[in-house]
């Protein structure tokens, strides 16, 4: 925990800059707006604990020229009065413990609660982002806005905010003190605070140049680990080990020359901080000694035992300050990482039109229905805006001179017209690259298209709500991912209402009921990281099966089969059919077996629909599908 | 662990030593200052004698610029010794993990490697820091803050003495019930982790079935349950400042009476009472400085724990004694092969397993998911030993090879491949790292790979993210087929590696092995029957067995496994 990271990968670049104090500030703001009462009990108690410890500290001048010093050599001294103060005084302190307990214990709600909101907000908020973001952000950078980035904040109001408040009470209250004692003493130790000071921020500024240049090198080293870790098997292959051992020694040697670097600075802080504390307790009793002995401002030996302590009492929370600056300013990048991701846009959804289930009926007209049905319906707002009418789903696609592009400048679909037919099974077909899992993308509005319309059922997409969009297709994805938890857990993500028999209904169609029952807990068999104990096919299978589950009206499957053999696939296929009986289906499959029993195939090639029929008749044409497919059999 | 550990001190015993040496005489420095300051009171001030008070106040003086020298040097001293162990240390994992066999790296997950090299270096880092920083300087500072309270008034040092046995006995008690309800944080704060990690990686899953909300149902519960457990554990670790203040404030009242009383009966002097108060101070903040790096240490403990199972590791496949530094010719034999990755024979992952490859012949491996197709071919350049049976390369028991020449000699494309971040032509370059610029494109023309390389705007030289992640997984492929040839292997093994190649570029990579490396042993794992249909024999595995071995056509006459599958790709291809 709280070790150092790749700050400042693709988002915001670690600056100490406008935007990092303007970033702790809206924490700072948010956190004092939630937790009002917390912080003003607080700040009560803090005052009272800083007040009673400095009333302690003043005590030492009573306890000397009061109570010691007129009773030195007197036979009989009376010690009642000296009995009384301590007694007093113990009751002071006895409040102060009193007040520290209870802040502390306040401040440790409002650290946590924060904490946890922030975790949450972020995660809530990245929920809503498109997954442009995604692919522009490595995973690794993102995790630890979850974990670096949220635990600088921890320290931070954990231990700077209550220790700042703290200090400045004791800093005020102590130099008054102090001036009350002896205004000359004061100066001398003032000039000394000051020169503590100067020096600590020089330092200061000097480590945090060489702390960038650290977690910049910690960044790299760490990345080429993880790459390396990631590809062991392939470093292994390749023999490549002495060639990664020396390129590891080349990043490890570079961050050990940094990171000596800037905890040398980072080491003097400490001493140089408690030494000029000493200097200056020296200077003090050395001037108080001259002051005493020369009577000059009724200085007494009490006065100087007491001023020893302030002084004292002054350079702690001079240090603790010292020490807190680079909390600071990892909390302020912290803060920045994570408001970054809180302030990015969300996806945008205008939609309007909702997805319900539905009745139809005898005279052809739509009713909504409550009740789970095989049959939905859009609900479009009308126009004007009084009341909806209803359109049938019946899965009609249609795609006219639709652009699209990742980045704006980069096309990579060029004037894509389809259609697909309700209950046809449409297939894409091409080289990689070519363009397949991009359209399917759009059809589910992962991405926005730059030209052109998509109509489902003769709405545009942009008008239909995406999450019920996105409820009315089915998708299985060319990498499969599942998440930890049991199978039937992870069957079940498809339509959370779903029974046991639904979830086991699903795995039988999927063809994945009969290598589930042999594993030794069955169902309720625990997948560790995205199923890793599971091989790829099996997890196409479960991945099927999730999306049988789901019962949309719309099936995706980008390259579903893949890693499934052929034999194993055909036995889906016939399961799969049923399951795809009058639903649209968009199949994305190299293997021409899979495709070959669409009602349309459209080949692609860098990004434009080149040609497009039914086997038969792409056969007779004897162009690229032609080649595709014979080229299956150009060997034999 | 200590003694493990410590040997990754190395070279930086000495500036370790020496942050030590100078810490304990910063300590000593520190310690004198007050006991002068007490002279000064009780001599200079009282006698009125300035010059004496001058003269301590210069020595003051001098003191404090040594013990701040002193302190610099241990603390640039300590920067070094700590980076340093850092670095000696991360350095030992990473050669331990590059000796690692597939067995050892699968049993460490990546993410767990990843975390023991930086993480838990860091924690052990920090540890050492400590150690040879402060719990030198608390107890010193401790033991010497008392003598010189004992050579002023041994009664007031009992005070302390009472003291220090109810604070320990109070941080013993607050950390004995404070870590395991810590240990508990850490595994919800994993959790939390955890669910990210996953979040991210299925995002398009979670976009696809409209799982937004669940997702975030699923993390705040998480993550209250890690609020609940943070509080659970700092409930008790908050404790410690009041008790720390009430230890405080009872000595001082205690030394003020006991004092107050000494003085007035003249057994002390007024000025050693102040430093008396001094002393106090140093005291007690030593033992919390002992309490806090004992917390430290014995955090680090864990990843110290972590970090050293690596470093115990067996290495499970090694060299033999004056092994064999050359490949004969490309020929491999199993001989009644069976593997398991338990290495218990009623588990079996391959059982029985005879095969018989010439030199220079290309086989097909054929089988339904999980037949145990890859286990099969792992055994060739001995990724993995097998349990029983063996297997020659070129007419060699593998494991008589040098592992490096074994597999400099056999390229496997593995299923799951990495292209790491670099250029194209670095990324080749692991197959040869001296091969020419001709070399290469002629590699990447056999694997079909120059035509889309020659379409980057910087061809050779494109960048290449992180796991290949700028390229299509069909082009991914191609890169490292390319990049395993450009090793000349006598042996070539594809392991289903032109899966997301489409036939005619896969039927033309086919095409170009059996022009270009015509010597080359080649085993081709597939799914399409196209892809290994014309192999000089194709071997059907079922579950573990080999189910049947023939040419093409024989297969489909005899073997019903493969005409199966045959017939179920080819279905309707006759238009």
């Amino acid at each position: 925990m709280g070790h150092p990271h790749k700050h400042g990968a693709s988002m915001g670049k670690v600056k100490f800059d406008d935007n990092a104090k303007k970033s702790l500030m809206r924490l700072l703001k948010r956190i004092l707006k939630n937790y009002k009462l917390h912080f003003f009990v607080v700040i009560i108690c803090i005052f009272i604990s800083a007040l009673a410890n400095v009333n302690g500290t003043l005590f030492i001048k009573t306890l000397i020229d009061t109570y010691i010093a007129p009773f030195i050599g007197l036979q009989n001294p009376d010690m009642s009065g000296l009995l009384y103060a301590i007694l007093r005084i113990a009751g002071i302190y006895f409040i102060g413990i009193i007040s520290t307990y209870i802040y502390s214990r306040i401040m440790m709600y409002v650290t946590h609660g924060t904490l946890k909101e922030m975790r949450d907000e972020m995660f809530e908020h990245m929920q809503k982002l498109p997954i442009k973001f995604f692919d522009t952000n490595t995973h690794g950078d993102l995790m630890s806005r979850y974990t670096n980035d949220v635990d600088t904040l921890r320290q931070m109001t954990s231990q700077t905010f209550p220790q700042l408040i703290n200090s400045i009470v004791t800093i005020v209250s102590v130099a008054i003190s102090m001036i009350v004692l002896s205004w000359q003493m004061t100066i001398v130790s003032f000039i000394m605070v000051f020169i503590t000071i100067k020096l600590s921020s020089k330092i200061g500024a000097m480590s945090g140049m060489f702390f960038a240049k650290q977690q910049k090198d910690v960044g790299n080293l760490n990345g080429y680990i993880e790459e390396m870790m990631e590809g062991q098997k392939v470093v292994k292959i390749f023999t490549h080990e002495n060639k990664s051992k020396e390129e590891f020694d080349v990043l490890n040697e570079e961050l050990f020359n940094s990171m000596t670097k800037a905890n040398r600075f980072a080491n003097t802080m400490a001493p140089i901080a408690s030494n000029m504390g000493h200097l200056n307790f020296t200077m003090i009793a050395l001037a108080g000694g001259i002051l005493a002995i020369n009577g000059i401002g009724s200085v007494t030996v009490g006065t100087i035992g007491s001023f020893l302590q302030l002084v004292r009492s002054f350079n702690q929370p001079i240090q603790q300050v010292t020490q807190q600056f680079n909390t600071v300013v990892l909390a302020m990048a912290g803060a920045t990482r994570i408001f970054d991701v809180i302030d990015q846009k969300p996806e945008i959804d205008n939609g309007n039109i909702t997805l319900v289930h539905s009745i139809e009926k005898e005279d052809g007209s739509i009713e909504e229905t409550d009740k789970t049905t095989n049959t939905w319906a859009w609900k479009v707002p009308e126009k004007n805006g009084n009341g909806f009418h209803y359109v049938a789903l019946r899965g009609d696609v249609v795609f006219d001179d639709v652009d699209f592009g990742y980045n704006d400048d980069k096309i990579v679909l060029h004037n894509v017209s389809l259609y697909a037919k309700p209950g046809q099974k449409i297939a894409f077909v091409g080289s990689t690259g070519a363009g397949k899992t991009t359209i399917t993308n759009l059809i589910n509005r992962f991405y926005d298209i730059q030209d052109g319309k998509i109509r489902y059922d003769g709405l545009n997409i942009n008008n239909i709500k995406k999450s019920d969009l996105r409820h009315s297709l089915g998708i299985v994805l060319q990498d499969t991912h599942l998440f930890s938890g049991t199978i039937m857990e992870n069957i079940r993500y498809g339509n959370l209402k779903a029974t046991d028999e639904e979830v086991i209904a699903a795995a039988k169609i999927a063809n994945a009921h009969s290598f589930i029952t042999h594993l030794p807990n069955g169902y309720n068999t625990e997948l560790s990281q995205d199923g890793s104990s599971l091989s790829q096919g099996q997890r196409q299978l479960i991945a099927i099966a999730r999306a049988a589950v789901a019962n949309p009206p719309v099936l995706i499957l980008d390259e579903a089969t893949s890693s499934i053999d052929t034999r194993t696939e055909s036995i889906i296929q016939n399961a799969m059919d049923s399951l795809m009986h009058n639903r649209t289906v968009f199949v994305i499959a190299h293997r021409l077996s899979t495709v070959r029993n669409s009602n349309a195939i459209m080949v692609l090639e860098n990004g434009q629909i080149i040609e497009r029929g039914d086997h038969t008749s792409l056969i007779k044409e004897g162009g690229r599908y032609y080649q595709l497919y014979t080229g299956n059999l150009v060997l034999e | 662990m200590i003694k493990k550990l410590s040997k990754y001190i190395k070279e930086y015993k000495f500036v370790s030593i020496m942050t030590s040496v100078f810490v304990a005489l910063e300590v000593v420095m520190e310690v004198l200052i007050p006991k002068s300051m007490a002279k000064m009171v009780d001599v200079g001030l009282a006698n009125s004698d300035m010059q004496y008070v001058i003269k301590l106040g210069l020595l003051m003086i001098f003191m404090t610029l040594i013990s701040l020298f002193f302190g610099i040097s241990s603390g640039i001293n300590a920067a070094k010794a700590g980076a340093g162990f850092a670095k000696n240390l991360r350095q030992g994992l990473f050669y331990k993990i590059q000796e690692f066999s597939f067995a050892n790296i699968d049993k460490f997950s990546t993410a767990s490697l990843v975390t023991r090299l930086t993480t838990d270096v860091n924690n052990v880092q920090m540890a050492y820091s400590m150690i040879i920083r402060m719990l030198i300087r608390a107890p010193l500072m401790l033991i010497s803050a008392l003598i010189m309270c004992f050579t002023m008034s041994a009664k007031l040092t009992l005070v302390f003495l009472g003291i220090i046995p109810f604070l320990i006995i109070c941080v013993v008690v607050i950390m004995s019930k404070a870590m395991p309800n810590f240990r508990s944080m850490f595994k919800r704060y994993d959790a939390v982790n955890s669910i990210v990690q996953e979040n991210l990686t299925n995002i398009r899953t979670v976009k696809a079935f409209v799982r937004e909300d669940f997702e975030t149902e699923k993390f705040k519960n998480a993550t209250s349950n890690l609020y609940d457990y943070s509080i659970k554990a700092e409930k008790l670790m908050i404790l410690a400042s009041p008790i720390m203040q009430f230890a405080v404030y009872l000595t001082t009242l205690l030394v003020s009476w006991i004092g107050a009383n000494l003085v007035v009966n003249s057994s002390m002097l007024t000025g050693e009472l102040m430093s008396m108060f001094t002393y106090l101070q140093q005291i007690l903040t030593s033992l919390m400085m002992i309490s806090m790096s004992v917390v430290m240490v014995s955090m680090a403990k864990t990843s110290g724990d972590r970090i050293i199972e690596v470093l115990d590791e067996e290495v499970d496949l090694k060299n033999k004694n004056n092994p064999i530094k050359e490949v004969k010719d490309g020929s491999i034999k199993f001989e009644n092969v069976s593997f398991s990755y338990s290495k218990d024979n009623h588990n079996l992952v391959l059982e029985d397993i005879n095969i018989d490859i010439k030199s220079g012949q290309t086989v097909g491996i054929i089988g339904a998911t999980g037949s145990a197709k890859t286990s099969l071919i792992q055994l060739i350049p001995r990724l993995f030993d097998t349990t029983s049976g063996s297997v020659f390369v070129g007419g060699e028991n593998v494991k008589d090879y040098d592992l490096d020449v074994l597999r400099e000699n056999v390229s496997v494309v593995l299923q799951k491949n990495v292209l790491f971040s670099g250029t194209i032509k670095e990324n080749l370059r692991w197959g040869n790292d001296n091969a020419t610029d001709e070399e290469i494109i002629q590699a990447c023309k056999s694997a079909q790979a120059d035509g889309f390389i020659q379409s980057f705007p910087d061809k050779y030289d494109t960048h290449i993210e992180q796991g290949g992640s700028n390229v299509s997984g069909g082009q991914k492929q191609r890169l490292c087929i390319a990049r395993a040839l450009l090793k000349k292997p006598k042996i070539l093994i594809l392991d289903d590696s032109t899966s997301a190649v489409d036939t005619a570029t896969d039927s033309m990579i086919k095409k170009a092995f059996y022009n270009d490396i015509p010597d080359t042993t080649k085993i081709i794992i597939a799914q399409r029957i196209s892809s290994v249909q014309d192999s000089d024999f194709i071997i059907v595995l079922h579950d573990g067995k080999i189910n049947g071995v023939g040419t093409h056509q024989q297969l489909i006459n005899n073997n019903s496994i493969y005409n199966e599958i045959y017939t179920s790709q080819m279905k309707g291809s006759e238009v």
